[in-house]
């Protein structure tokens, strides 16, 4: 009986949370809904609703080849320089699909930015590395402006401190970590509302992961954090909600559950979350 | 456990019986080895004794005079001076006409154009360009530059021509150096919200360039030694006045030495040797332009 009553709550929550997700909710920064990506006839990720709320972190988990990356990829488009992809259902962004034949591709990626798995700084200066966003997109400061920009950038990025004596040296002679936040820095500087994050510590060791976990909890404030992790203790650290994903048998990803973080990880729904969050596989 | 290992016997745990045989492997690998090194020899035997027989028969001519003496019926009269400007002036205006049609084309198959069967069938027909002889451009120069575009047996219907001959190689050439930009910068400067041509020109071609440059340089030596389809087109082989401008015919060093050497009179063969040795040093020249300048702009990154 008990059970029976425990599992109606849980429907009713589900309910609820399903109210929530109305689309265009000003909670939510950017939704998938019935998202699938296709690489030619290949189904890589499956009919995939995944509201992801504001000035929040979401944690996309699940074992290798799930399509976790795929996803996060497909928020930005970036998926459209892999030949022959294509999506159905849609991902919307203030109201309107990001996959919409009239959607400026260049605009989506300046407003959802996108950090890498591995630091890849320009190999051109420290400072270069962060002015280039905004020049290309058409910004007009001055110099001093330009300076000022580059600096709240390192700055939010955490790195300021470490770099603002050598500007002029090259990204690329910076540590590994500290590339990385180079990289926040130079995606934060065209201000983009959405940040995507795929596994940004994987290449890095525990205290450089420990400095971009920091980090990304001051950024929450300014920006809504999309994060990529194969991490499960990372994810339990640093995120809000956490989406788990698994490959099904014709090895598209699909979506298990998604929820608040803490009840991925304490009570989830899903028999195949609960063993991989506990590291009975993957 | 022992019962267990005892039942797990496989062929690793049974004394396999090796034959080493130290004398005979040892030997082949030393017959393979004398075997290489006079393969060594001999072509960069052949490679010296040409170049001191060149040196030898042609050192002794080797002077100013003949550096700025125009051809002349008579050996002691002839110099280089015309074939020479001739040479450089076309070898620069097939750069001119060759590095942006190559580039861009390279810059278009391996940044913009799809992967599919017209991208093939161009990628295998540039291929094959490159392996057709020149005499064949040539052949098309002659009717195309000379004849139909009315331009005469002029030093632009010939770098048209050179053009032609040296195009597959700057495009297989840039399309290497562009296809080994990582696509980690693409992807970092396309997410930051630049355009394709704002990836290409601030981070593919910039970090391509040495590579660029290296294949239009040895696109360069190769214009320089052609002979065949200028030939072809009827660069003069006697020019005995200076190009005054493009559209004025012109004859280049390999057909000047090819003209003295088929001569009868010995000493026109020991000027063409001088010759030779202008035009093998003018390509060393260029060779080690392109190492020099590939050393320097691969420092900057």
């Amino acid at each position: 009986m008990s059970l029976l009553e425990a599992s109606i709550m849980r429907a009713d929550a589900s309910a609820k949370e399903q109210t929530l997700a109305q689309p265009g909710d000003p909670a939510y920064a950017l939704e998938a809904r019935n998202l699938s990506v296709f690489y030619g006839s290949f189904c890589a990720v499956r009919d995939v609703t995944l509201p992801v709320r504001k000035n929040m972190i979401t944690a996309l988990i699940g074992p290798s080849g799930c399509g976790k990356s795929t996803l996060l990829r497909s928020f930005n488009r970036m998926n459209d320089r892999v030949p022959g992809s294509r999506v159905e259902g849609g991902v919307f962004f203030h109201g309107q699909d990001l996959y919409a034949p009239n959607m400026d591709v260049v605009d989506v990626r300046r407003r959802i930015g996108m950090v890498f798995q591995k630091p890849n700084p320009f190999p051109k200066s420290i400072y270069e590395n962060v002015a280039f966003g905004p020049r290309i997109n058409g910004w007009h400061g001055s110099k001093s402006q330009m300076d000022e920009l580059v600096e709240a950038s390192l700055r939010r990025a955490a790195l300021w401190d470490e770099v603002k004596d050598k500007l002029k040296q090259p990204g690329t002679a910076l540590s590994g970590g500290q590339q990385q936040r180079l990289c926040i820095a130079r995606a934060i500087a065209v201000q983009p509302e959405v940040i995507l994050m795929d596994e940004p510590c994987s290449a890095l060791d525990p205290v450089a992961t420990l400095k971009i976990e920091e980090l990304m909890q001051t950024l929450k404030q300014d920006y809504t954090i999309v994060i990529v992790t194969h991490n499960m203790q990372q994810a339990a650290r640093v995120s809000d909600y956490t989406a788990m994903m698994m490959m099904r048998p014709d090895r598209a990803g699909e979506m298990i559950e998604m929820d608040e973080t803490k009840t991925i990880f304490s009570r989830p729904r899903d028999k195949r979350t609960e063993d991989y969050v506990s590291g009975r596989f993957g | 456990m022992a019962a267990e290992q005892s039942v797990k016997r496989d062929i690793l745990s049974q004394d396999l019986e090796f034959r080493p045989s130290p004398q005979a492997r040892r030997l082949r690998s030393f017959i393979f080895l004398i075997l290489s090194n006079l393969a060594v020899i001999i072509a960069l035997g052949t490679l010296i004794i040409l170049i001191a027989d060149v040196l030898i028969s042609g050192t002794p001519w080797l002077n100013l005079d003949f550096l700025t003496r125009a051809d002349s019926r008579f050996p002691n009269r002839a110099g280089i001076q015309v074939a020479l400007v001739g040479t450089l002036y076309m070898m620069a205006l097939t750069i001119v006409i060759a590095l942006p049609l190559g580039v861009m084309s390279a810059i278009y198959l391996e940044e913009y154009a799809g992967k599919d069967w017209t991208t093939q069938l161009i990628e295998v027909n540039i291929n094959n360009l490159a392996a057709v002889p020149s005499v064949i451009y040539g052949l098309l120069g002659l009717q195309l530059f000379v004849r139909w575009l009315g331009m005469g047996r002029s030093i632009l219907a010939g770098a048209l021509t050179m053009a032609l001959v040296v195009l597959p190689i700057i495009i297989v050439a840039s399309r290497e150096a562009i296809r080994a930009v990582p696509q980690s910068f693409r992807e970092a400067s396309l997410a930051l919200g630049a355009t394709r041509w704002q990836t290409i020109w601030n981070h593919v071609l910039p970090y391509a360039l040495p590579g660029i440059l290296t294949g239009n340089i040895l696109a360069a030596s190769r214009a320089i030694g052609e002979t065949a389809p200028l030939i072809t087109i009827g660069a003069l082989t006697f020019v005995p006045f200076l190009p005054r401008d493009i559209l004025d015919r012109f004859t280049v060093l390999p057909i000047l030495i090819f003209n003295w050497t088929s001569k009868p009179q010995r000493e026109f063969h020991d000027i063409a040797a001088a010759g030779i040795i202008v035009l093998l040093g003018t390509l060393l020249l260029l060779n080690a332009v392109a190492v020099l300048l590939r050393a320097k702009l691969q420092k900057r990154y």
